[in-house]
């Protein structure tokens, strides 16, 4: 775990993909699925998931389908990054959802559909 | 991250539940962004407005928010969704949004937002002296202020620029420090771009670059292809800033805007031959391409539908320069308030494709919008679609 940057404890199944995330667009604000068909994940929904994806890029509003998600219980329950920008990592402040920054080989490491732990305070991804 | 006292308490909930929230927010932010400390800043530029891309929820959250939030710097808002002088035009949008988006917009005045519902404050304000800390949530916009405008932001999300505009604070990032080291050199490669171009190279640029890039080979663009070139970085990636370059350091990694780089984007966001109806603005148009467009409509005509999205500042000054009358004369609706991007005016039973100049346009109406797209540059939009 390189960075902390909302802190919190959850357990849930890895959703993982290693394109980057235009939260606005790419994530329906209610119900999680992603909808942009260039995604490896397209059709799949984030809810309850530890989503795990490089960083998100793109329309700063990506903050709003965060809290939107949360607000409609569709949101991942932890979000893994290679890199922290401000827009995820302000959305899971105000959506109180659990944020980490890993290093490329721990991302590297993290299997799809694994069922995971992120604890903020023991500093630690378990399985 | 290093908070004084003061700063730590209303963490802490010591000043009510609101500044907490944007205490939370600046903490999580400047994490992310490797700061050591909060410093003040003098303007931040709100995103997170029309109802399209906020929904319910947001909405809901800023009439809460609004019951006691004030903004303790001056602050700017993005477009909203629609205009609301124009509405009754407009048959296809339903009631429930303008509610919605007349709720959101009152909200944000009640905070003591300037409305100015605006993606181009650099057009509308004279920027504040060099190296003055802002707070840009607006993409296009950060990245002018940092590239072109001497001014220092974050590429702010709707949040940290809500919180910055709240507190007055930003987490103090490199990018704010002027630290960043040695970005990516994009060697544009192709001769007299047009805005078009400009934009396809901003997008490229996103997609590659970190937080920074170094462009090479490019010669004072003019104020639209700026603009473009902004839009279109801010679309696609991370970056917050860019520096035209004469010549390349030799440390930093280069990378090539070409023919096959161009195409490739052009291929990834035109979608369609040709357009249903037109739109211009995104960002919205600024007074000296409301110039250029009087000029080129001269003795013209659009021979389909075109929305020309700019500020309502901008509106009134074109108006009294008398760009407005040539522009309507040949059939462009003016509108403000709003911009192509997530704009529901757009309505999608009547429309398959849409033509436009501007790739930061083309990403959202493809994605968000779901309509075809049609890129060209301006000039061949009034050859093609004028009489």
């Amino acid at each position: 775990m390189n960075k902390i940057i909302v802190q919190g404890k959850a357990r849930g199944t890895v959703l993982k993909t290693t394109s980057p995330i235009n939260f606005l667009g790419a994530v329906d604000k209610k119900t999680g699925m992603i909808r942009d068909k260039k995604y490896d994940i397209f059709e799949k929904s984030i809810k309850d998931t530890v989503f795990v994806f490089p960083h998100g890029i793109g329309s700063s509003v990506g903050a709003y389908t965060i809290y939107s998600l949360k607000s409609y219980e569709s949101a991942p329950v932890a979000m893994i990054c290679q890199k922290a920008d401000l827009t995820v990592a302000s959305g899971c402040a105000l959506a109180n959802i659990p944020m980490i920054v890993v290093s490329n080989e721990e991302f590297d490491s993290i299997q799809n559909g694994n069922e995971i732990t992120v604890d903020t305070k023991s500093e630690k991804i378990f399985n | 991250m290093e908070l004084t006292s003061e700063e730590k308490a209303t963490l802490n909930g010591e000043h009510g539940d609101t500044l907490q929230t944007a205490y939370r927010i600046l903490v999580a932010t400047g994490e992310a962004t490797n700061a050591e400390k909060l410093i003040p800043i003098t303007w931040a530029h709100l995103s997170g407005v029309n109802y399209n891309t906020i929904g319910d929820a947001g909405e809901e959250f800023l009439r809460e928010l609004s019951k006691d939030a004030r903004v303790k710097v001056k602050a700017t808002v993005n477009p909203m969704g629609i205009d609301f002088d124009h509405i009754s035009e407009f048959n296809h949008i339903d009631d429930e949004f303008i509610k919605k988006q007349a709720s959101i917009r009152d909200s944000y005045i009640r905070m003591g937002v300037e409305p100015t519902f605006s993606c181009t404050p650099y057009d509308i304000f004279e920027l504040p002296e060099k190296n003055t800390q802002v707070s840009f949530a607006e993409s296009n916009a950060a990245i002018f202020a940092n590239s072109l405008g001497g001014l220092k932001t974050n590429k702010e999300s709707a949040f940290s620029a809500l919180a910055s505009a709240i507190t007055g604070k930003s987490p103090y990032s490199d990018l704010r420090k002027d630290r960043i080291t040695t970005p990516m050199t994009i060697r544009m490669k192709m001769d007299n771009p047009n805005e078009l171009d400009f934009g396809m190279l901003g997008f490229f640029a996103g997609k590659v670059g970190d937080t920074s890039v170094n462009i090479s080979g490019v010669s004072q663009p003019n104020r639209r292809s700026c603009k473009a070139l902004c839009g279109g970085m801010g679309t696609s990636g991370t970056c917050a800033k860019f520096q035209f370059v004469d010549s390349e350091d030799e440390n930093s990694e280069k990378v090539d805007f070409g023919k096959e780089e161009m195409n490739e984007v052009f291929d990834e966001l035109n979608t369609a031959e040709k357009g249903d109806i037109i739109t211009l603005g995104s960002p919205q148009l600024g007074l000296e391409e409301l110039s250029d467009l009087s000029k080129m409509l001269k003795g013209k005509s659009f021979e389909k539908r075109c929305m020309i999205f700019c500020s309502r500042v901008i509106q009134k000054q074109a108006r009294t320069l008398d760009y407005i009358n040539e522009i309507e004369r040949a059939g462009g609706e003016i509108l403000s308030d709003c911009c192509t991007c997530l704009t529901p005016l757009i309505d999608t039973n009547e429309t398959d494709a849409v033509t436009t100049n501007s790739i930061k346009g083309a990403y959202y109406l493809k994605n968000s919008t779901g309509v075809d797209v049609n890129l060209k540059p301006l000039s061949k939009i009034i050859e093609d679609e004028t009489k």
